[in-house]
Parts: C-alpha cells; structure tokens; sequence
C-alpha cells in the first residue's frame, strides 16, 4: 500500500471518489495539489468536512506535493493524489517524474473542451499536454470508477464522445 | 391549503428527478421541488445549476444525496453567499417528503433520520 493513484477529476473529493474508490481501494488518505486551494483554508474546511472520518486530507501547492511524495508513498496505507485539471498535473509530472501513470477521472462541460468520452471533455491545450505526458513515458488512462476499463489515452483522443 | 415550501433537490444521476417525482406522487403536482442533477457539469457549472434553481423558486433549503458529494460542495458555497439557505445533506424520501408537506425543517430532518431503520434481518 502506498500514493499509487493520481487522478485528475475537476470535482476533486466527492463522491465518486470517497465512495466509488475509496472503499473498494480501502483508501486512507488523500492529497489535493492545488496551488490556490493549498492557500485557502475555507475550501479546505470544506473538502475535509465532506471526507468520511478516517480519511485524511492534505493539501498541496505543487511544489509542495512533489517535495512531499517520497513520504507520502512510504505511507503504509493507501491514498490518492488529486489535481483538476491537466495542467496542474502536468507541472506535477515535470517536478515529480518518476510519476508513470495518470488516470483521467472527470473533467466535465466548459467552454473549449471537446467531448471525448462520457466523462472526458478536454481542450486543445489539455489534449497537447496529455500528449506531452504521454511522450515522456507516463501511462494515461481514463477511467472514473474502479469496475469501468481503463480507456488508453490514444482511444481518448480518437472517440468522439459517443461511447 | 397552504403555499408550497420551495427546495431544491440536488445529487448524482437522476436522483433528484426520482425524489422529486416520488414526492409528486405521494402529495401532488404543487410541491414546490426543483431537482438539479450534477450530470457532465463542473463545479462551477452545478454552482450555477443551483443558483439558478435558487433565484428561480426562491428556495430555503437545498437538499443533497452525499455529504462528499459534488452537488454538496456546491450547495455549501452558494450557502455562504446566501445567508439563510440551509444545506441537508444524505437527503431521502422521508426528509423532502415532510418538508414539502409543511413540517419545520429540524423537524422534517430528525424525521428523516427516524425512518432510516433496519426493519429486517441483518447480521
């Protein structure tokens, strides 16, 4: 056990996370990386007071998170690294490259993002990104539950919003 | 017969659509229920979903599904900027049900609460 996860989902804790995957993942902690909510203890009360008890939140700036990941991988439990979107990651992925997989996990309707699957809109900076992601060697996938099949990330980018 | 209370019922999927269309079924058409689902929205787009519900009906109350849940989050924050608009979260029939029929809001939740019982079997 161990930081295995790193999801990108705009809705960051909520409950498809909590839920969907911290039960059957037996999940314990999680860590936001976001540089304006890392700044913001009113959001942060609010995103603690939606995790169940015994799950821990900790919040990071992005230089914060990747300074911080060797502790948190040798956590004994297990946790979940969070961003909302591609770009946060991305700066991530260049601080912290030993980074080898991204699931795509939410990112909803807004103006200049496509529909690529039922829950993947990206825009065209998003999709360079997860290219450039890509490129450097980490694995990307989409996939919002634990029980749906990972979607490659080339599948991703070919689908058309259908499936 | 009194006005119709207004809320919002906010959550995942068609939960809001299901709890208010139960609601109509048990007390009538004029329930004073809008339903909000978080289907393909960001946060930002539930916010303005429920904000809208909100300025719409003139609602007190928002009722959410999770207490982690996106629609939740978003109820929260509107709630800050909206001084007295409840939030009650883990919403269910009972609850929506006896607050759309005229019961104060503590009283509807405490309601809520009791009928949540395992009425059989179990471990």
């Amino acid at each position: 056990m161990t930081l295995e996860l790193f999801r990108i989902d705009d809705r960051l804790i909520h409950g498809q996370v909590v839920v969907g995957w911290g039960h059957p993942c037996d999940l314990s902690f999680f860590v936001l990386v976001d540089d304006a909510i890392a700044d913001a203890a009113w959001e942060q009360e609010l995103y603690r007071m939606g995790t169940p008890e015994g799950m821990e939140v900790r919040f990071e700036t992005v230089a914060g998170a990747a300074a911080h990941l060797a502790e948190y991988r040798a956590d004994p439990r297990c946790g979940m690294l969070l961003t909302a979107d591609v770009e946060t990651m991305a700066r991530l992925v260049e601080q912290a490259p030993d980074i080898r997989a991204v699931t795509l996990g939410g990112l909803h309707h807004a103006p200049g993002r496509v529909q690529r699957l039922r829950f993947v809109f990206l825009s065209p900076d998003d999709e360079a990104r997860l290219r450039a992601l890509a490129a450097r060697g980490v694995t990307v996938a989409a996939q919002d539950v634990p029980g749906s099949t990972p979607v490659p990330l080339d599948e991703v980018l070919a689908a058309d919003g259908s499936a | 017969m009194s006005e119709p209370r207004a809320a919002v019922v906010a959550g995942h999927g068609a939960f809001a659509e299901g709890l208010v269309s139960a609601v109509a079924a048990v007390i009538g058409p004029a329930h004073g229920l809008i339903g909000v689902t978080n289907v393909d929205a960001t946060p930002e787009g539930i916010l303005a979903r429920l904000r809208d519900a909100v300025t719409a009906s003139g609602a007190s109350v928002i009722f959410t599904d999770l207490p982690a849940g996106s629609c939740t989050m978003a109820a929260r924050r509107l709630a800050r900027t909206h001084p007295g608009l409840a939030v009650v979260t883990g919403a269910s029939l009972p609850v929506v049900l006896a607050f759309a029929a005229g019961t104060p809001l503590e009283a509807a939740v405490a309601s809520g609460r009791a009928a949540l019982v395992l009425a059989e079997g179990g471990a």
